[in-house]
């Protein structure tokens, strides 16, 4: 058994369900992450992923169910101790969203600047240290986000995420729009990072080539407008190994690639 | 017999009406809201000076130019439209009292904060609209900072401070240019304009046009963050987000303008200090 397994559990999920307007996007979904995972969540684009990355950190609550931080409910909580819960939390956007009027280094240094009382000049040190880790040259600290390419602006994402030393980080589609050198670059980036501190790492992605690499747990979800009215949205919870050779149709067309009847049935609808 | 349940394939006039009536009292609640947000923000928590004055740079600075030019024009175009009437009615000396005292109580507040309306309030908008869509905004809060505190506490700061500033230029450059087109081209006598000037304007009505423009700078900063965090998502978003911000912000400003109005005229006469003319 893993010592992860054993672990007290970090966020737990139970029977959340989550609906913008009429649109019902989770339903009576439950699961527990453990301190020092690595888990996966992988999905078809729409089954609501990005949804429940932002239920873990509080930008968003839940409908109906809870999300438990350390045993505790995040909703409920005032704006104020949701700030201090959140700095727990690194994000690593979709897009990276870095704050366009910001250079590189203020976009890293913004959180540092925000909740810490640190001198400027240690700032900048920390800065210059989180840039080289995601391997980013110093000259790009002056850079502004609109002057880089989609790989550097992932990269100082997560510096920018990594500047308060959070326990959890969360990586929204790290791969997405990147050529395979630079996903395997940001790759390299998540198991270094998870390598140099305790952390725990949760990954939202449809990259089966990132699952494979970065995690040693994956739970799919699925689509609920495809599923039946009592199955789980909750389809696979297991290791990427299992993943790759389910015997579940769904997920094995997923983790495979392959469309199977997906285009006649589109075809058809 | 009927067989069924009737459908209505088009929501006939009163389903049309009850439908406008709840998305404006839903709009009008989600504004009382953020301003009430807005307030407690301002009132109990320390601005950020940087932002603060990156905004002010930005809504003030960045304006003058046209608004000294709008200003101008206005004062020079009332000066064409008036001397003709005035001249029939040999009143043409009069022509600074009309000119100016349209400018400072009416037309330079309300002009002025039209265009920064369009300027400054469609900016304001698109460009929280588009850190809403790009995820900026979760971005701030995710970074412990709360984007009502740093996003929207220095906008609106600036423009209740910048606006008032703005239009006493605009209603300077109003003056100016009304009175360069009345003495200059049209021959009004330069002494009699400036002594109509100031037997016909008090301090009164210049506070008063300044007042009203520090309710329309609030006006237009709130409307306009309100709208660009209600932005949808995509290009199309932005653009309506940045539409609506300009469209509900004049209808503010008109609305504002109205009440202060009744409100100044009730005023008038309670303040005999202030009503002494300038000479």
């Amino acid at each position: 058994m893993s010592p992860e397994a054993e672990a007290p559990p970090i966020l737990e999920f139970h029977q959340v369900h989550r609906q913008f307007g009429h649109q019902q996007v989770l339903r009576d979904v439950s699961f527990t992450i453990r301190r020092g995972e690595s888990v996966a969540i992988i999905g078809e684009s729409g089954c609501g992923k990005s949804v429940t990355l932002k239920l873990m950190i509080g930008l968003l609550s839940p409908s109906t169910g809870s999300v438990l931080l350390d045993g505790e409910p995040i909703a409920g909580r005032s704006e104020q101790q949701l700030t201090r819960e959140r700095l727990r939390f690194g994000y690593v956007f979709q897009q990276a969203a870095l704050f366009d009027s910001l250079s590189v280094a203020d976009n890293v240094a913004f959180g540092l600047r925000q909740n810490t009382r640190l001198p400027e000049s240690e700032i900048a040190v920390i800065v210059q240290e989180r840039l080289r880790e995601v391997g980013l040259p110093g000259s790009v600290a002056t850079k502004k986000p609109a002057e880089l390419s989609g790989g550097m602006r992932k990269r100082v994402g997560l510096a920018r995420a990594l500047a308060l030393a959070p326990e959890i980080m969360l990586y929204d589609e790290p791969t997405t729009g990147l050529d395979p050198i630079m996903s395997d670059v940001i790759n390299e980036l998540i198991l270094q990072v998870r390598a140099r501190r305790p952390i725990t790492s949760i990954v939202v992605t449809h990259d089966m080539v990132t699952v494979g690499r970065t995690v040693d747990r994956v739970i799919m979800l699925y689509p609920i407008s495809r599923l039946g009215a009592d199955e789980p949205q909750i389809i696979f919870d297991g290791t990427p190994a299992e993943a790759f050779s389910a015997p579940d149709p769904r997920v094995y067309q997923f983790v495979h690639g392959q469309a199977g009847e997906r285009l006649l049935e589109m075809a058809t609808r | 017999m009927s067989s069924g349940p009737v459908v209505l394939e088009r929501p006939d006039l009163i389903q049309r009406l009850g439908q406008l009536t709840l998305a404006f009292v839903q709009d009008t609640g989600q504004l009382a809201l953020f301003t009430c947000e807005l307030l407690v923000w301002l009132l109990t928590h320390r601005w950020r000076r940087s932002v603060l004055v990156s905004a002010l740079y930005q809504i003030g600075y960045e304006s003058i130019p046209v608004v000294i030019t709008t200003g101008g024009f206005i004062g020079m175009v009332m000066a064409v439209q008036s001397y003709d009437q005035l001249r029939y009615m040999h009143l043409e000396t009069n022509l600074g009292a009309v000119i100016n005292i349209s400018l400072v109580k009416e037309l330079g507040p309300v002009l002025a904060a039209t265009m920064l309306a369009g300027r400054v309030g469609c900016a304001m908008a698109a460009e929280l609209g588009t850190m809403k869509i790009t995820e900026q905004i979760d971005a701030l809060r995710v970074l412990g900072a709360n984007p009502m505190h740093y996003l929207v506490v220095p906008r609106f700061v600036a423009s209740v401070v910048m606006v008032p500033i703005l239009t006493v230029l605009a209603d300077a450059a109003g003056v100016l240019g009304g009175w360069f087109f009345a003495t200059r081209v049209c021959g009004v006598d330069g002494h009699h304009y400036w002594t109509h000037t100031e037997e016909f304007i008090n301090w009164f009505d210049l506070i008063g046009g300044i007042v009203k423009a520090v309710f329309f700078g609030g006006a237009i900063s709130i409307v306009a963050c309100q709208r660009g965090f209600s932005c949808k998502a995509g290009a199309e978003g932005v653009g309506e987000a940045a539409t609506q911000a300009f469209v509900y912000g004049f209808v503010a400003i008109l609305v504002i303008d109205f009440f202060l109005g009744i409100l100044l005229n009730a005023l008038y006469p309670l303040t005999g200090l202030m009503t002494t003319t300038f000479n």
